[in-house]
């Protein structure tokens, strides 16, 4: 199973928190994993999710390019960070 | 060395952490703290409070990775983060980082590095209140230029 989690505008935009995807080889990396979402929520999702500014992060490591994904992992996307 | 991460809805005494730097051995010949406050107002919008969001996990793991990385470019003797998630009203605490060693420069400097990479790094997001509403607080670039400087300073 892959644990799916959005923050902040990302969360509000999409209406979701997160979701746990079944695990499939299909889904075995971050760009696979984004299509599928994309596919699943339709044209708001391909929106919000290809905007160029969004951050991916794998195993709460940011990924800065596409990652390979294991059964198991954690995978979330989220707006640039403003705290301090 | 002592590194703390804690990130808390709580209000916290700058005081009492700064005291908690201190090892006992009277090692620590400088000290050096930042404390960062909500404004009242931003980007020449009036702020009345602010939520503030974080990744929990991931943002300790960030916090912790920056503290540690402080430590392997100075020599310090504590470092600690301290900062606030939930609803924030203006003139609220909102994060606190100390930094002990021996001397000021590596004190100063850890300090402002921790702050630098935090704001560029650390999963936080601000959603600020004003009169007109809420909204979400873009990324400033002037942030992630800080922290690049830092970059630059390793390779000079």
């Amino acid at each position: 199973m892959l644990k799916i989690l959005f923050f902040a505008r990302v969360k509000e935009e999409l209406g979701c928190a997160g979701l746990d995807l079944p695990w499939q080889e299909s889904v075995g990396d971050l760009d696979s994993l984004q299509a599928q979402l994309c596919r699943e929520g339709g044209a708001r999702w391909v929106e919000v999710l290809g905007r160029p500014n969004m951050i991916r992060a794998v195993n709460h490591v940011v990924a800065s390019e596409n990652t390979p994904l294991h059964d198991g992992d954690e995978v979330a996307f989220f707006p640039p960070v403003t705290g301090g | 060395m002592a590194l703390s991460v804690s990130v808390q809805a709580e209000d916290f005494d700058v005081a009492a952490l700064q005291r908690q730097l201190f090892s006992g051995a009277h090692e620590e010949g400088a000290i050096a703290c930042f404390t960062g406050y909500v404004r009242s107002s931003s980007a020449e919008r009036a702020v009345h409070g602010m939520e503030l969001e974080h990744y929990p996990g991931m943002t300790e793991r960030s916090i912790s990775g920056i503290l540690a990385q402080a430590s392997e470019r100075w020599p310090l003797l504590a470092a600690s983060v301290v900062h606030r998630v939930g609803r924030l009203v203006a003139g609220d605490q909102i994060v606190w980082v100390g930094v002990a060693s021996a001397h000021r420069e590596a004190a100063f400097s850890a300090c402002e590095f921790i702050m630098d990479y935090l704001k560029n790094e650390a999963p936080f997001w601000k959603k600020e209140e004003g009169p007109q509403g809420a909204h979400w607080v873009d990324a400033r670039s002037g942030d992630q230029a800080r922290a690049a400087r830092w970059d630059d300073d390793r390779r000079a």
